[in-house]
Protein backbone atom coordinates (compact mmCIF):
# COMPACT_ATOMS: atom_id res chain seq x y z
CA UNK A 1 0.00 0.00 0.00
CA UNK A 2 1.27 3.46 -0.90
CA UNK A 3 2.66 5.49 1.99
CA UNK A 4 1.14 8.87 2.94
CA UNK A 5 3.18 12.06 3.14
CA UNK A 6 3.26 11.78 6.89
CA UNK A 7 4.51 8.18 6.78
CA UNK A 8 7.21 9.10 4.29
CA UNK A 9 8.55 11.95 6.43
CA UNK A 10 8.51 9.66 9.44
CA UNK A 11 10.38 6.98 7.50
CA UNK A 12 12.94 9.45 6.15
CA UNK A 13 13.46 10.77 9.67
CA UNK A 14 14.29 7.27 10.89
CA UNK A 15 16.64 6.70 7.97
CA UNK A 16 18.45 10.03 8.46
CA UNK A 17 18.70 9.32 12.17
CA UNK A 18 20.25 5.91 11.46
CA UNK A 19 22.74 7.25 8.89
CA UNK A 20 23.67 10.71 10.17
CA UNK A 21 22.63 10.51 13.84
CA UNK A 22 20.27 13.49 13.55
CA UNK A 23 17.30 13.44 16.03
CA UNK A 24 14.11 12.33 14.23
CA UNK A 25 12.20 15.44 15.29
CA UNK A 26 14.68 17.64 13.38
CA UNK A 27 13.79 16.01 10.08
CA UNK A 28 11.08 18.35 8.70
CA UNK A 29 9.81 19.02 5.17
CA UNK A 30 11.67 22.32 4.80
CA UNK A 31 15.04 20.99 6.00
CA UNK A 32 17.91 20.73 3.55
CA UNK A 33 19.77 17.41 3.75
CA UNK A 34 23.23 18.94 3.35
CA UNK A 35 22.81 22.32 5.04
CA UNK A 36 20.56 21.40 7.99
CA UNK A 37 20.87 17.67 8.53
CA UNK A 38 24.58 16.94 8.10
CA UNK A 39 23.88 14.54 5.23
CA UNK A 40 26.72 14.93 2.70
CA UNK A 41 26.64 13.66 -0.90
CA UNK A 42 27.72 10.15 0.09
CA UNK A 43 25.38 9.88 3.10
CA UNK A 44 22.66 11.01 0.69
CA UNK A 45 23.34 7.93 -1.45
CA UNK A 46 22.88 5.80 1.66
CA UNK A 47 19.63 7.63 2.50
CA UNK A 48 18.38 7.03 -1.03
CA UNK A 49 19.27 3.35 -0.98
CA UNK A 50 17.44 2.92 2.34
CA UNK A 51 14.43 4.90 1.08
CA UNK A 52 14.23 2.78 -2.07
CA UNK A 53 13.97 -0.37 0.04
CA UNK A 54 11.51 1.07 2.48
CA UNK A 55 9.12 2.77 0.07
CA UNK A 56 9.52 0.50 -2.96
CA UNK A 57 10.66 3.26 -5.33
CA UNK A 58 13.56 3.58 -7.77
CA UNK A 59 15.54 6.80 -7.39
CA UNK A 60 18.18 6.91 -10.15
CA UNK A 61 21.51 8.71 -9.56
CA UNK A 62 20.60 11.56 -11.92
CA UNK A 63 17.51 12.37 -9.83
CA UNK A 64 19.31 12.26 -6.50
CA UNK A 65 20.92 15.67 -6.94
CA UNK A 66 17.50 17.31 -7.31
CA UNK A 67 16.43 16.10 -3.88
CA UNK A 68 17.71 19.03 -1.80
CA UNK A 69 15.16 19.04 1.00
CA UNK A 70 13.17 16.46 2.91
CA UNK A 71 10.13 17.90 1.09
CA UNK A 72 11.74 17.25 -2.33
CA UNK A 73 12.39 13.63 -1.37
CA UNK A 74 8.90 13.19 0.07
CA UNK A 75 7.25 14.54 -3.10
CA UNK A 76 9.47 12.34 -5.27
CA UNK A 77 8.55 9.22 -3.30
CA UNK A 78 4.83 10.12 -3.26
CA UNK A 79 4.88 10.46 -7.04
CA UNK A 80 6.99 7.42 -7.86
CA UNK A 81 6.11 4.77 -5.29
CA UNK A 82 4.80 1.51 -6.70
CA UNK B 1 39.90 -45.88 -23.52
CA UNK B 2 43.08 -45.58 -21.45
CA UNK B 3 42.82 -44.67 -17.82
CA UNK B 4 44.28 -41.27 -16.90
CA UNK B 5 45.92 -41.02 -13.50
CA UNK B 6 44.40 -38.10 -11.56
CA UNK B 7 46.52 -35.50 -9.79
CA UNK B 8 46.66 -35.64 -6.04
CA UNK B 9 46.13 -32.49 -4.04
CA UNK B 10 45.85 -31.48 -0.41
CA UNK B 11 42.57 -31.95 1.50
CA UNK B 12 42.28 -28.18 2.01
CA UNK B 13 44.21 -24.96 1.44
CA UNK B 14 45.23 -22.08 3.69
CA UNK B 15 47.09 -18.79 3.60
CA UNK B 16 50.51 -19.59 5.09
CA UNK B 17 52.22 -16.22 4.87
CA UNK B 18 51.67 -12.61 3.86
CA UNK B 19 53.98 -9.78 2.80
CA UNK B 20 53.65 -6.22 1.58
CA UNK B 21 55.63 -3.47 -0.10
CA UNK B 22 54.76 0.23 0.12
CA UNK B 23 56.75 2.68 -2.01
CA UNK B 24 59.07 4.97 -0.05
CA UNK B 25 57.48 8.22 -1.25
CA UNK B 26 54.58 9.26 1.00
CA UNK B 27 52.22 11.72 -0.66
CA UNK B 28 50.03 13.87 1.63
CA UNK B 29 46.77 15.50 0.51
CA UNK B 30 48.57 18.84 0.13
CA UNK B 31 50.30 17.51 -3.00
CA UNK B 32 46.94 16.53 -4.50
CA UNK B 33 45.65 20.05 -3.85
CA UNK B 34 48.29 21.42 -6.24
CA UNK B 35 46.34 20.03 -9.22
CA UNK B 36 42.67 19.95 -8.15
CA UNK B 37 40.33 22.40 -6.46
CA UNK B 38 39.63 20.56 -3.19
CA UNK B 39 40.61 20.57 0.47
CA UNK B 40 42.32 18.26 2.93
CA UNK B 41 39.08 18.25 4.95
CA UNK B 42 36.95 17.21 1.94
CA UNK B 43 39.32 14.40 0.95
CA UNK B 44 39.47 13.07 4.51
CA UNK B 45 35.74 13.25 5.12
CA UNK B 46 34.69 11.77 1.74
CA UNK B 47 37.33 9.06 1.46
CA UNK B 48 39.24 8.75 4.73
CA UNK B 49 42.54 9.23 2.88
CA UNK B 50 45.30 11.25 4.57
CA UNK B 51 48.35 10.02 2.68
CA UNK B 52 49.15 7.49 -0.02
CA UNK B 53 52.38 6.04 -1.45
CA UNK B 54 53.48 6.72 -5.02
CA UNK B 55 56.13 4.57 -6.62
CA UNK B 56 59.38 5.98 -8.00
CA UNK B 57 61.06 4.86 -11.23
CA UNK B 58 62.88 1.95 -9.52
CA UNK B 59 59.73 0.73 -7.80
CA UNK B 60 58.37 -1.13 -10.82
CA UNK B 61 55.45 -3.54 -10.75
CA UNK B 62 57.96 -6.42 -10.81
CA UNK B 63 60.30 -4.92 -8.19
CA UNK B 64 57.50 -4.19 -5.70
CA UNK B 65 56.08 -7.67 -6.26
CA UNK B 66 59.42 -9.37 -5.62
CA UNK B 67 59.76 -7.47 -2.33
CA UNK B 68 56.26 -8.32 -1.14
CA UNK B 69 56.41 -11.93 -2.32
CA UNK B 70 59.83 -12.48 -0.74
CA UNK B 71 58.38 -11.45 2.62
CA UNK B 72 55.34 -13.70 2.13
CA UNK B 73 57.57 -16.68 1.31
CA UNK B 74 59.69 -16.04 4.41
CA UNK B 75 56.55 -15.61 6.53
CA UNK B 76 55.23 -18.94 5.23
CA UNK B 77 58.49 -20.64 6.20
CA UNK B 78 59.05 -22.19 2.78
CA UNK B 79 61.71 -21.65 0.14
CA UNK B 80 61.17 -20.04 -3.26
CA UNK B 81 61.91 -23.37 -5.04
CA UNK B 82 58.83 -24.86 -3.39
CA UNK B 83 56.52 -22.34 -5.08
CA UNK B 84 54.66 -24.15 -7.87
CA UNK B 85 52.71 -21.25 -9.33
CA UNK B 86 52.73 -17.45 -9.30
CA UNK B 87 49.46 -15.60 -9.95
CA UNK B 88 49.74 -11.83 -10.35
CA UNK B 89 46.72 -9.54 -10.41
CA UNK B 90 47.39 -6.09 -11.85
CA UNK B 91 45.89 -3.50 -14.19
CA UNK B 92 48.93 -1.23 -14.22
CA UNK B 93 51.73 -3.28 -15.79
CA UNK B 94 52.24 -1.59 -19.12
CA UNK B 95 54.07 -4.34 -20.95
CA UNK B 96 51.32 -6.76 -21.82
CA UNK B 97 53.59 -9.47 -23.18
CA UNK B 98 55.05 -11.41 -21.51
CA UNK B 99 53.11 -11.66 -18.26
CA UNK B 100 54.99 -9.90 -15.44
CA UNK B 101 54.43 -13.01 -13.28
CA UNK B 102 57.17 -14.84 -15.20
CA UNK B 103 59.79 -12.21 -14.38
CA UNK B 104 58.70 -12.21 -10.73
CA UNK B 105 58.85 -16.02 -10.54
CA UNK B 106 62.39 -15.91 -11.95
CA UNK B 107 63.66 -13.07 -9.74
CA UNK B 108 62.32 -14.83 -6.66
CA UNK B 109 64.31 -17.95 -7.55
CA UNK B 110 61.43 -20.33 -8.08
CA UNK B 111 62.10 -23.57 -9.92
CA UNK B 112 60.29 -22.78 -13.19
CA UNK B 113 57.01 -22.12 -11.36
CA UNK B 114 53.93 -21.73 -13.57
CA UNK B 115 53.32 -17.98 -13.79
CA UNK B 116 50.59 -15.80 -15.26
CA UNK B 117 48.76 -12.49 -14.81
CA UNK B 118 45.07 -11.96 -14.26
CA UNK B 119 42.95 -8.85 -14.75
CA UNK B 120 40.17 -8.57 -12.19
CA UNK B 121 40.57 -5.00 -10.95
CA UNK B 122 40.00 -4.46 -7.27
CA UNK B 123 38.63 -8.00 -6.91
CA UNK B 124 41.94 -9.40 -8.18
CA UNK B 125 43.16 -10.67 -4.83
CA UNK B 126 40.01 -12.73 -4.23
CA UNK B 127 40.11 -14.06 -7.78
CA UNK B 128 43.76 -15.06 -7.39
CA UNK B 129 43.14 -16.61 -3.98
CA UNK B 130 40.31 -18.70 -5.43
CA UNK B 131 42.55 -19.96 -8.25
CA UNK B 132 45.32 -20.71 -5.76
CA UNK B 133 43.03 -22.68 -3.48
CA UNK B 134 41.87 -24.70 -6.48
CA UNK B 135 45.43 -25.49 -7.54
CA UNK B 136 46.49 -26.62 -4.06
CA UNK B 137 43.45 -28.82 -3.55
CA UNK B 138 43.55 -30.20 -7.08
CA UNK B 139 47.28 -30.84 -6.86
CA UNK B 140 48.79 -28.84 -9.71
CA UNK B 141 50.89 -26.84 -7.23
CA UNK B 142 51.74 -27.42 -3.58
CA UNK B 143 52.42 -23.76 -2.85
CA UNK B 144 51.00 -20.85 -4.83
CA UNK B 145 52.00 -17.20 -4.62
CA UNK B 146 49.15 -14.74 -5.09
CA UNK B 147 50.30 -11.18 -5.69
CA UNK B 148 48.21 -8.03 -6.02
CA UNK B 149 50.30 -5.14 -7.35
CA UNK B 150 49.51 -1.71 -8.75
CA UNK B 151 51.15 1.53 -9.82
CA UNK B 152 47.84 3.35 -10.09
CA UNK B 153 49.64 6.70 -9.92
CA UNK B 154 50.58 6.01 -13.57
CA UNK B 155 46.88 5.73 -14.44
CA UNK B 156 45.68 8.73 -12.43
CA UNK B 157 44.59 12.00 -14.02
CA UNK B 158 45.82 14.46 -11.41
CA UNK B 159 43.44 17.10 -12.79
CA UNK B 160 40.35 14.89 -12.26
CA UNK B 161 38.61 15.90 -9.03
CA UNK B 162 36.81 12.56 -8.79
CA UNK B 163 39.93 10.37 -8.72
CA UNK B 164 43.13 12.43 -8.20
CA UNK B 165 43.13 11.87 -4.43
CA UNK B 166 42.02 8.26 -4.49
CA UNK B 167 44.72 5.99 -5.81
CA UNK B 168 47.99 4.70 -4.44
CA UNK B 169 50.74 2.23 -5.35
CA UNK B 170 52.03 -0.92 -3.68
CA UNK B 171 52.19 -4.70 -3.67
CA UNK B 172 50.73 -7.33 -1.38
CA UNK B 173 51.33 -11.08 -1.55
CA UNK B 174 50.28 -14.30 0.14
CA UNK B 175 51.48 -17.88 -0.06
CA UNK B 176 48.67 -20.44 -0.27
CA UNK B 177 49.51 -24.03 0.61
CA UNK B 178 48.16 -27.32 1.96
CA UNK B 179 46.05 -27.56 5.11
CA UNK B 180 44.52 -30.36 7.16
CA UNK B 181 41.56 -28.13 8.08
CA UNK B 182 39.43 -25.88 5.88
CA UNK B 183 40.98 -22.39 6.13
CA UNK B 184 39.65 -20.67 3.00
CA UNK B 185 35.87 -20.68 2.69
CA UNK B 186 33.72 -20.87 -0.43
CA UNK B 187 34.18 -17.85 -2.71
CA UNK B 188 31.14 -15.75 -3.57
CA UNK B 189 32.16 -14.03 -6.77
CA UNK B 190 30.81 -12.69 -10.01
CA UNK B 191 30.73 -9.93 -12.58
CA UNK B 192 28.23 -7.29 -13.67
CA UNK B 193 29.40 -6.29 -17.13
CA UNK B 194 26.29 -4.18 -17.65
CA UNK B 195 28.03 -1.70 -15.32
CA UNK B 196 31.37 -1.76 -17.17
CA UNK B 197 31.11 1.97 -17.91
CA UNK B 198 31.16 2.99 -14.24
CA UNK B 199 34.92 2.40 -13.76
CA UNK B 200 37.09 2.32 -16.84
CA UNK B 201 40.15 3.52 -18.68
CA UNK B 202 39.51 6.90 -20.34
CA UNK B 203 40.95 5.90 -23.74
CA UNK B 204 41.93 2.42 -24.97
CA UNK B 205 45.66 2.10 -25.79
CA UNK B 206 45.07 1.56 -29.51
CA UNK B 207 43.03 4.73 -29.87
CA UNK B 208 45.59 6.68 -27.80
CA UNK B 209 48.42 5.58 -30.07
CA UNK B 210 47.06 5.20 -33.57
CA UNK B 211 43.33 5.77 -33.67
CA UNK B 212 41.37 8.92 -34.41
CA UNK B 213 42.77 11.33 -31.83
CA UNK B 214 40.24 14.06 -32.40
CA UNK B 215 38.09 14.87 -29.40
CA UNK B 216 40.40 13.17 -26.91
CA UNK B 217 40.75 14.94 -23.53
CA UNK B 218 43.70 17.35 -23.30
CA UNK B 219 45.60 18.66 -20.28
CA UNK B 220 46.16 22.31 -19.34
CA UNK B 221 49.09 22.44 -21.81
CA UNK B 222 46.93 21.16 -24.67
CA UNK B 223 48.57 17.72 -24.83
CA UNK B 224 46.38 14.66 -25.16
CA UNK B 225 46.06 13.16 -21.72
CA UNK B 226 47.62 9.79 -20.99
CA UNK B 227 44.93 7.14 -20.40
CA UNK B 228 43.68 7.13 -16.81
CA UNK B 229 41.05 5.43 -14.69
CA UNK B 230 37.75 7.32 -14.50
CA UNK B 231 34.66 6.45 -12.54
CA UNK B 232 31.10 7.46 -11.87
CA UNK B 233 31.70 7.91 -8.16
CA UNK B 234 28.11 8.01 -6.96
CA UNK B 235 27.05 4.99 -9.00
CA UNK B 236 30.01 2.96 -7.76
CA UNK B 237 29.44 4.09 -4.18
CA UNK B 238 25.78 3.08 -4.36
CA UNK B 239 26.64 -0.33 -5.80
CA UNK B 240 29.34 -0.91 -3.22
CA UNK B 241 27.30 -0.03 -0.13
CA UNK B 242 24.13 -1.73 -1.34
CA UNK B 243 25.20 -4.80 -3.30
CA UNK B 244 28.58 -5.61 -1.73
CA UNK B 245 27.24 -5.80 1.80
CA UNK B 246 24.93 -8.54 0.49
CA UNK B 247 27.84 -10.38 -1.14
CA UNK B 248 29.84 -10.14 2.09
CA UNK B 249 26.89 -11.61 4.00
CA UNK B 250 26.62 -14.43 1.45
CA UNK B 251 30.30 -15.26 1.95
CA UNK B 252 29.77 -15.46 5.72
CA UNK B 253 26.72 -17.68 5.23
CA UNK B 254 28.55 -19.91 2.73
CA UNK B 255 31.37 -20.42 5.26
CA UNK B 256 28.88 -21.08 8.08
CA UNK B 257 30.28 -18.15 10.05
CA UNK B 258 28.15 -15.59 11.90
CA UNK B 259 29.18 -11.98 12.44
CA UNK B 260 29.78 -12.92 16.09
CA UNK B 261 32.29 -15.62 15.09
CA UNK B 262 34.31 -13.14 13.06
CA UNK B 263 37.54 -11.58 14.34
CA UNK B 264 38.60 -9.39 11.43
CA UNK B 265 36.98 -7.65 8.44
CA UNK B 266 39.28 -6.77 5.53
CA UNK B 267 37.29 -5.18 2.71
CA UNK B 268 38.92 -3.71 -0.38
CA UNK B 269 40.23 -0.29 0.65
CA UNK B 270 38.23 1.85 -1.79
CA UNK B 271 36.75 4.46 0.52
CA UNK B 272 36.45 4.53 4.31
CA UNK B 273 32.81 5.55 3.88
CA UNK B 274 32.08 2.31 2.01
CA UNK B 275 33.86 0.37 4.76
CA UNK B 276 31.87 2.12 7.54
CA UNK B 277 28.60 1.54 5.72
CA UNK B 278 29.34 -2.17 5.25
CA UNK B 279 30.23 -2.57 8.91
CA UNK B 280 26.83 -1.08 9.78
CA UNK B 281 24.84 -3.13 7.27
CA UNK B 282 26.57 -6.37 8.28
CA UNK B 283 25.98 -5.47 11.96
CA UNK B 284 29.55 -6.42 12.83
CA UNK B 285 30.00 -6.49 16.61
CA UNK B 286 32.49 -4.19 18.39
CA UNK B 287 35.08 -6.94 18.83
CA UNK B 288 35.61 -7.30 15.07
CA UNK B 289 38.81 -5.55 13.94
CA UNK B 290 38.14 -3.55 10.77
CA UNK B 291 40.92 -2.72 8.29
CA UNK B 292 41.07 1.00 7.52
CA UNK B 293 44.47 0.96 5.87
CA UNK B 294 43.08 3.30 3.20
CA UNK B 295 43.92 6.27 5.46
CA UNK B 296 47.63 5.98 4.78
CA UNK B 297 47.66 3.81 1.67
CA UNK B 298 44.84 5.09 -0.56
CA UNK B 299 43.11 2.72 -2.96
CA UNK B 300 45.69 0.27 -4.29
CA UNK B 301 43.18 -1.95 -6.12
CA UNK B 302 44.33 -5.61 -6.19
CA UNK B 303 47.03 -4.90 -3.59
CA UNK B 304 44.75 -3.42 -0.95
CA UNK B 305 43.55 -6.55 0.85
CA UNK B 306 46.93 -8.29 1.31
CA UNK B 307 48.52 -4.94 2.24
CA UNK B 308 45.85 -4.33 4.88
CA UNK B 309 46.15 -7.91 6.11
CA UNK B 310 49.90 -7.60 6.48
CA UNK B 311 49.59 -4.34 8.41
CA UNK B 312 46.93 -5.64 10.83
CA UNK B 313 49.12 -8.65 11.63
CA UNK B 314 52.27 -6.51 11.96
CA UNK B 315 50.65 -4.07 14.39
CA UNK B 316 49.07 -6.86 16.42
CA UNK B 317 45.52 -5.64 15.73
CA UNK B 318 44.91 -9.07 14.21
CA UNK B 319 46.65 -12.32 15.05
CA UNK B 320 47.49 -15.59 13.38
CA UNK B 321 44.52 -17.96 13.45
CA UNK B 322 41.93 -15.18 13.45
CA UNK B 323 38.89 -15.63 11.22
CA UNK B 324 38.68 -12.86 8.62
CA UNK B 325 36.10 -11.88 6.04
CA UNK B 326 37.70 -10.48 2.88
CA UNK B 327 35.85 -8.84 0.02
CA UNK B 328 37.16 -7.17 -3.13
CA UNK B 329 35.10 -5.24 -5.68
CA UNK B 330 35.76 -2.86 -8.52
CA UNK B 331 36.13 -2.27 -12.25
CA UNK B 332 34.15 -4.75 -14.32
CA UNK B 333 32.22 -4.52 -12.23
CA UNK B 334 33.57 -7.61 -10.48
CA UNK B 335 33.59 -8.89 -6.92
CA UNK B 336 34.89 -11.76 -4.77
CA UNK B 337 34.36 -12.46 -1.09
CA UNK B 338 35.43 -15.28 1.20
CA UNK B 339 36.26 -16.12 4.79
CA UNK B 340 39.86 -17.07 5.63
CA UNK B 341 41.97 -18.07 8.60
CA UNK B 342 44.77 -15.51 8.94
CA UNK B 343 48.35 -16.80 8.62
C1 LIG C 1 34.88 9.70 -5.40
C2 LIG C 1 33.88 10.10 -4.33
C3 LIG C 1 34.60 10.28 -2.99
C4 LIG C 1 33.23 11.42 -4.73
O1 LIG C 1 32.26 11.80 -3.83
P1 LIG C 1 30.81 12.27 -4.36
O2 LIG C 1 30.04 12.67 -3.21
O3 LIG C 1 30.28 11.18 -5.21
O4 LIG C 1 31.21 13.51 -5.26
P2 LIG C 1 30.30 14.30 -6.27
O5 LIG C 1 31.02 14.32 -7.55
O6 LIG C 1 28.89 13.83 -6.26
O7 LIG C 1 30.35 15.75 -5.67
C5 LIG C 1 29.71 16.11 -4.46
C6 LIG C 1 30.12 17.51 -4.12
O8 LIG C 1 31.52 17.55 -3.80
C7 LIG C 1 32.22 18.39 -4.71
N1 LIG C 1 33.47 17.73 -5.06
C8 LIG C 1 33.67 16.73 -5.95
N2 LIG C 1 34.95 16.36 -5.97
C9 LIG C 1 35.58 17.13 -5.08
C10 LIG C 1 36.91 17.24 -4.65
N3 LIG C 1 37.87 16.44 -5.11
N4 LIG C 1 37.19 18.15 -3.70
C11 LIG C 1 36.25 18.97 -3.19
N5 LIG C 1 34.96 18.91 -3.56
C12 LIG C 1 34.63 18.01 -4.49
C13 LIG C 1 31.32 18.55 -5.89
O9 LIG C 1 31.56 19.75 -6.56
C14 LIG C 1 29.95 18.50 -5.26
O10 LIG C 1 29.68 19.76 -4.68
P3 LIG C 1 28.22 20.43 -4.75
O11 LIG C 1 27.30 19.45 -4.09
O12 LIG C 1 28.38 21.68 -4.03
O13 LIG C 1 27.96 20.57 -6.22
C15 LIG C 1 32.83 9.02 -4.16
O14 LIG C 1 31.90 9.06 -5.20
C16 LIG C 1 33.40 7.62 -4.05
O15 LIG C 1 34.32 7.34 -3.33
N6 LIG C 1 32.80 6.65 -4.77
C17 LIG C 1 33.23 5.32 -4.76
C18 LIG C 1 34.37 5.18 -5.69
C19 LIG C 1 35.22 3.99 -5.46
O16 LIG C 1 35.33 3.50 -4.39
N7 LIG C 1 35.83 3.53 -6.53
C20 LIG C 1 36.75 2.49 -6.55
C21 LIG C 1 36.07 1.20 -6.45
S1 LIG C 1 37.26 -0.02 -6.71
Amino acid sequence: MAATQEEIVEGLAEIVNEIAGIPVEDVQLDKSFTDDLDVDSLSMVEVVVAAEERFDVKIPDEDVKNLKTVGDATDYILKHQA
Amino acid sequence: MSKIKPSKGAPYARILGVGGYRPTRVVPNEVILETIDSSDEWIRSRSGIETRHWAGPEETVAAMSVEAAGKAIADAGISAEQVGAVVVSTVSHFSQTPAVATEIADKLGTDKAAAFDISAGCAGFGYGLTLAKGMVVEGSAEYVLVIGVERLSDLTDLEDRATAFLFGDGAGAVVVGPSKEPAIGPTVWGSEGDKSETIKQTIPWDRFHFGDRSGLPVDSQGNIKFPAITQEGQAVFRWAVFEMAKVAQQALDAAGISADDLDVFIPHQANVRIIDSMVKTLKLPEHVTVARDIRTTGNTSAASIPLAMERLLATGEAKSGDTALVIGFGAGLVYAATVVTLP
